[in-house]
């Protein structure tokens, strides 16, 4: 009876373990694994629009022919081309340049509202959760009409008189900073805010009383203990950020050259998907870095107990 | 206790800290209620009292987190209550530690040294000799949470000392400690300030750890100072009914002053009890209500009526007794029913208990034994 007991406790505590690993298997790996089959393919005038088609029914010989027909000729083209390697960097310039601000503009509000009396602060993490209740596409409509050349702002800034002909915001790299770093604001300041709402304000108190006034206390010993708040926010920002299509794409206009732009290109316009697969799978791996990173972040603050 | 140390009774010597009149309101709340204070170089000062009696306030200011609302606060003759924490040359020891996490031991050390750009030799230095004097060598490179509690505590009170401060302030220093450890580290507290011979100003609620570890005691009650005074005086000869009441036990009987000549002062109590005291501390008139302190370790206790005893004899019946290993308690319930604590040490091992339960007993007491509180 006990063993029995044991023995279903053991595979409840199992199937916990497994479900999360289970679910990525299901909906990434093997996602991720189609994606680079794809990417060996040669595209072709077919349904689906590439060869070869592995086909599991005709078994052994099946994946013989399989095999013999796969190759890294879409690798190839991402090399042979610079407008790969070109939309790379500037996804990757877009994404450090936009965390860099986010950072700046979200380490001052999540320190406000971890410094602000606590009844005060729920209101304030409502407010910064508030944009999530509109569905994002709209929100970044909404963009377009401010920034459009008879948009809000060149009105409001010719009425202060900052400008005196109206600035052709749209279609810039400047749209797509605005764009990006209002969108995800909140993915910076709530990990910020978590980390800083639990630091014990003693501390602050034991600086200054050894001798450090607020702004070397706040180097030496806030930003110190909010690093990994510092590094959720900026992973959380910078991985999708390298990503995005949609923000560019509608407020960055059809000159941008970013990875998720060309990437819709080669899948939509060409019909190519083994070159748009290979852009995939090559992103993925430009992004296991600053993930790897964040681990290595994570497992440290574990270690160190804070 | 250094025999002789008594800088508060030589009127040439100037305080080292002085609050002046200090009053601190936070809301509608008085904290600290124009109190006049004064704290001699050398000196390990206690601030004792419950909950709320504002003595963590008091330390506060003088450590610079919180600004007096009237009076002012001196250090070495200079008013101090516009310079910033960051500039005192005081230190504070957090109840709650407050060790940096991210900083190692010896991190955590330095970090008062690094503030004021200290070569870094000499910060190594200062570090390793802190570290000997706290007894925790070789845990330098350690982070905060690998040490035990009493570790961590010392790491607090080396990071404190490193800059040999005028005035080293300890908040609740061994609140968070088991009872063992507090003892020994209340010893470990009094050598290092004999050795150091720096000012300690320690907040606590113990009145056994104040007792313990200072030369003087300021007794707080709700933003006023109760008493002032050396922890034999405040046990022996306590200024108030309060005071009698907070530091140990003691047992009050109330009466009205029939005569005071050359004996002392003669007391009438209930049921036409008569008690006499040596002395009075005040000047006590007749007919005045007074109250007999009296400590229970004084009161002697006599299964048979003494002899020839008219004074400071009453009688009662036991109603109570505690063994507490080293003595025994007595509940005495006396005819009017008010009830009088004597203890008795259990100096012999093997002793049949001569008094017990319901037996009628008489206490007495010597007239120095008693104290006439008039407050």
């Amino acid at each position: 009876m006990d063993a029995r007991n044991a023995m279903s406790a053991g595979w409840g505590a199992r199937l916990v373990l497994w479900a999360p690993y289970l679910w990525l298997v299901a909906f990434f790996l093997v996602p991720f694994l189609i994606v680079i089959k794809i990417s060996l393919s040669q595209a072709a005038i077919a349904l689906p629009p590439y060869v070869p088609t592995l086909d599991l029914a005709a078994g052994w010989s099946g994946l013989k022919t399989f095999v013999a027909g796969i190759g890294l000729d879409s690798y190839r083209t991402l090399i042979s081309d610079d407008i790969y390697a070109l939309s790379y960097l500037k996804s990757l310039e877009v994404a450090t340049v936009s965390t860099a601000i986010l950072l700046v503009i979200g380490y001052p509000i999540a320190y406000g509202m971890a410094r602000a009396p606590r009844r005060l602060q729920a209101v304030l993490v409502m407010l910064v959760i508030l944009p999530f209740w509109t569905s994002f596409l709209i929100r970044v409509y909404a963009w377009i009409n401010i920034l459009q050349t008879d948009g809000l702002l060149n009105r409001v800034l010719a009425d202060l008189g900052i400008i005196h002909a109206p600035v052709a915001w749209l279609s810039s790299d400047t749209a797509i900073y605005i764009g990006v770093v209002y969108s995800y604001l909140p993915f910076m300041v709530l990990p910020l805010y978590a980390t800083l709402e639990k630091m014990d304000e003693t501390l602050l108190e034991a600086a200054a009383d050894l001798g450090a006034p607020r702004w070397k206390a706040f180097w030496q010993v806030t930003v110190p203990l909010s690093l990994p708040g510092i590094g959720a926010g900026a992973l959380l920002c910078f991985i999708p950020i390298t990503g995005e299509f949609v923000i560019p794409d509608l407020l960055g206009g059809s000159e941008t050259l970013m990875i998720g732009q060309t990437l819709w290109t080669e899948f939509f316009a060409n019909k190519d998907w083994p070159v748009a697969s290979a852009i995939a799978v090559v992103l993925l791996l430009l992004l296991v870095v600053p993930i790897a990173v964040y681990q290595n972040l994570q497992m440290r603050s574990v270690e160190g107990g804070s | 206790m250094r025999r002789g140390f008594a800088p508060w009774t030589d009127p040439s010597v100037r305080p080292l800290v002085r609050f002046e009149a200090v009053t601190k309101r936070f809301g509608g709340v008085v904290a600290v209620d124009r109190l006049d204070l004064d704290i001699y170089e050398g000196e390990f000062f206690a601030l004792l009292g419950p909950s709320g009696c504002g003595k963590t306030t008091l330390l506060r200011m003088l450590a610079g987190f919180e600004r007096p609302d009237e009076g002012c606060v001196r250090l070495g003759g200079d008013d101090i209550a516009r310079v910033p924490p960051y500039r005192r040359p005081v230190n504070m020891m957090f109840q709650s530690y407050a060790l940096f996490p991210h900083l190692t031991v010896a991190g955590n050390v330095a970090f008062g040294l690094k503030q004021d750009r200290v070569p870094r030799r000499e910060i190594e230095a200062r570090v390793a000799e802190m570290l000997a004097l706290v007894k925790l060598d070789g845990m330098a490179g350690r982070k905060p949470h690998q040490l035990s509690g009493g570790q961590r505590q010392r790491v607090a009170l080396a990071r404190s000392l490193a800059k040999r401060p005028k005035v080293l302030l300890l908040d609740e220093p061994l609140a968070a400690l088991d009872k063992k450890l507090r003892e020994e580290t209340q010893f470990e507290l009094m050598d290092l300030q004999k050795r150091l011979g720096t000012t300690f100003v320690i907040v606590t609620h113990d009145q056994e750890e104040a007792m313990t570890v200072a030369h003087r005691i300021a007794v707080m009650d709700r933003g006023r100072l109760a008493q002032v005074a050396t922890p034999q005086q405040l046990y022996e000869e306590p200024a108030s009914r309060w005071v009698a009441g907070f530091i140990g036990d003691v047992n009050l009987l109330e009466g009205a002053v029939v005569a005071v000549d050359a004996q002392g002062v003669a007391i009438g109590g209930a049921g036409g009890r008569r008690y006499r005291v040596a002395a009075a501390a005040c000047p006590v008139r007749p007919g005045q209500q007074v109250a007999v302190a009296l400590r229970p370790e004084k009161l002697r206790l006599a299964a048979e009526k003494p002899e020839g005893v008219g004074e400071n004899c009453v009688a009662g019946r036991v109603g109570d007794i505690a063994y507490l290993g080293d003595v025994s308690l007595y509940k005495i319930r006396l005819d009017d029913g008010a009830v009088v604590t004597a203890s008795r040490a259990n100096a012999s091992r093997l002793t049949d208990r001569a008094i017990a339960w319901d037996d009628q007993v008489w206490l007495t007491w010597t007239p120095d034994a008693g104290i006439l509180l008039t407050g």
